[in-house]
């Protein structure tokens, strides 16, 4: 169990939260998909969850974002309990969910419309489209755009709302290999330049290793933050450096092995 | 060899079979009339031979004219086939009523006698398009808005899709046109009761369609907007309507079509005016040619009024381009 006193100056505190589903094939019955998670982020810093699929990350996410509630425990953001969505934690899913009906610009745009400050942030929508370089497509709508634009347009769509935390879920996990490494290096260059407080989950231990100062590694059936990782590698990371693969292979054989007991307990 | 020729699409002119196509075909199918009417009185087919020259010049004319203008020439490409056998079938309709007489008449008139009554009436049958049209948009406008109100709040709240629904599935199905004798008690006006039926029709499948619309807006689009900051009004309005739009077009669709259906039939029932009550009138009459000539601009009025709302969809629906394919 891992526990984080350094309560005073994280953006983020999650303490002992526990969420359960119900089962749809056995009323009553409920499954815990997230048991006892206590950990906290600094302002400013860009953490991950690692953790094999149905561990309960992307809930836990959700939890954060606000858009669903724990059964138990405390999610705290900026010592202030999360009570419900809002524009100041931004989400971004691994399908960019971009508003068909709406041009890129609009699209961009939403989060001040949503908010009713168009107004007077109307001359942030063209910095926020040179930031993620899509100044040439405005007008396009999204079924023009490719995978890794598409994304792009996501995170300008997050960030145009200056929110204090932002919470990525999976979001290169659709792209090819090599969008994916560029638009790696677009979302650091976007948390360098900003450095929004951003938690990043994904399956994908490199990707962790190679963006995030911190990982946590989580256990599935039920979820469970078993460890800590500090990344202290300088960045730009080099991907094939001694360091960088030997804590990938401490990572994967942790997860392998944890994955080995799950597996024989649910047998 | 030409007929490939013809299927390629940069050819500088059209192939010759083609540009003669029409003014051929009129040229038959007047000269079937030609054989057929001798023994008729010339009135008869003083504005049918009109008709034909017109025809013929016009076509001659854009036979050339397509040489120099190839956005015409693609048109033309499209249409000659049909517009030929659209004629081609008047000298069908032709021989088959006033040459073999296989049809009995006064009920199926030749087209010569159809477009002289089309000519003489034509006064009459403006102002029943008029009186029609009228009546079409101002019930069709009040079902859509009635319908698009009563879908999003069925479709968005779960409390009124409760105690909405069970009433739409149960009044809904009902043919409006079974409620014209109680429709007619009700109000005093024929022309307000008549509106409201067609309203009616229309309400159904719009409410249907928004609804559904509505409450299956992708559950992501409303997450990602919760946390971009919006309040319920923009989630209703800026999310899940738009969404539903796609949905809400097949809904104003099948109401368009039903509401065709009704205005025919409250027109011939209680309403004195308008094209439903033109042929009933001039059935009365035994004034067959007058009865096809109506058929005749109902099918252009009801054709072009659903052409339009394909436009109005295409230009509401540019963010779908090439996903619609109906």
């Amino acid at each position: 169990m891992v526990t984080t006193n350094v309560a005073a100056a994280s953006a983020l505190r999650v303490h002992e939260v526990r969420k359960s589903f119900a089962m749809p094939d056995a009323p009553g019955a409920s499954r815990l998909v997230l048991d006892g998670i206590s950990f906290s982020i600094a302002a400013g810093d860009f953490v991950s969850l690692v953790g094999p699929s149905g561990c309960g990350k992307s809930t836990l996410l959700r939890l954060i974002a606000g858009l669903d509630f724990p059964a138990a425990g405390e999610l705290l953001v900026d010592e202030e309990k999360v009570p419900g969505p809002s524009a100041e934690r931004g989400l971004v899913f691994q399908d960019p969910n971009l508003f068909p009906w709406l041009t890129v610009r609009r699209n961009i745009e939403a989060g001040l419309v949503a908010r009713g400050v168009l107004q007077e942030k109307r001359h942030e929508v063209g910095d926020f489209m040179r930031l993620v370089g899509l100044e040439a497509f405005g007008s396009a709508y999204p079924h023009h755009l490719s995978g890794g634009m598409s994304q792009r347009v996501a995170l300008a769509r997050a960030l145009i709302n200056h929110p204090k935390l932002l919470l990525l879920d999976e979001p290169l996990g659709a792209l090819d290999a090599f969008t994916r490494m560029r638009m790696q290096d677009e979302v650091l260059r976007l948390w360098e330049n900003r450095r929004t407080t951003m938690l990043l989950v994904t399956h994908d231990i490199d990707e962790a290793i190679y963006m995030t100062d911190r990982i946590l590694v989580m256990t599935p059936a039920p979820g469970r933050i078993d460890r800590e990782i500090n990344i202290d590698l300088l960045r730009p990371r080099d991907r094939t450096s001694e360091p960088f693969l030997r804590l990938r292979s401490q990572i994967l054989e942790h997860l392998h092995l944890a994955g080995k007991i799950a597996d024989e307990v649910s047998a | 060899m030409s007929n490939t020729a013809g299927l390629t699409k940069n050819g500088s002119t059209l192939p010759w079979p083609m540009q003669l196509a029409v003014p051929v075909a009129s040229l038959i199918t007047f000269g079937i009339h030609l054989l057929i009417s001798r023994n008729s009185p010339p009135l008869e087919t003083h504005s049918y031979m009109l008709l034909f020259w017109e025809i013929l010049g016009v076509s001659i004319v854009l036979a050339i004219a397509q040489s120099f203008w190839p956005a015409l020439r693609q048109w033309m490409r499209h249409m000659w086939p049909i517009f030929t056998a659209a004629i081609l079938s008047i000298g069908v309709w032709d021989i088959v009523t006033s040459g073999l007489r296989l049809l009995p008449l006064p009920y199926f008139p030749a087209p010569a006698a159809v477009l002289r009554s089309l000519v003489s009436d034509r006064a009459l049958l403006l102002d029943s398009t008029w009186h029609s049209l009228v009546l079409l948009l101002s019930g069709y406008t009040l079902g859509v808005i009635v319908g698009l109100v009563s879908g999003v709040c069925i479709g968005w709240s779960t409390s009124v899709r409760y105690w909405g629904m069970p009433l739409l599935k149960v009044v809904g199905p009902i043919p409006a046109t079974a409620w014209i004798p109680l429709a007619m008690v009700v109000s005093p006006s024929a022309i307000v009761s008549a509106a409201g039926l067609i309203a009616l029709t229309v309400w159904f499948p719009v409410t249907m369609l928004t609804a559904s619309g509505v409450s299956n807006t992708r559950a992501s689009y409303l997450d990602v907007a919760r946390t971009l900051g919006a309040g319920r009004a923009y989630l209703i309005f800026r999310v899940a309507i738009p969404a539903a739009v796609p949905n809400i077009f097949i809904g104003l669709f099948m109401g368009l079509g039903a509401s065709f259906l009704t205005l025919v039939a409250a027109e011939s029932v209680g309403v004195k005016s308008g094209l439903g009550w033109y042929v009933s009138w001039a059935q009365g009459w035994a004034e067959y040619g007058k009865v096809f000539a109506a058929l005749i601009i109902m099918a252009a009025f009801f054709s072009t009024i659903m052409t339009l709302l394909f436009k109005v969809r295409d230009r509401i629906l540019v963010w779908q381009k090439g996903m619609i394919k109906w």
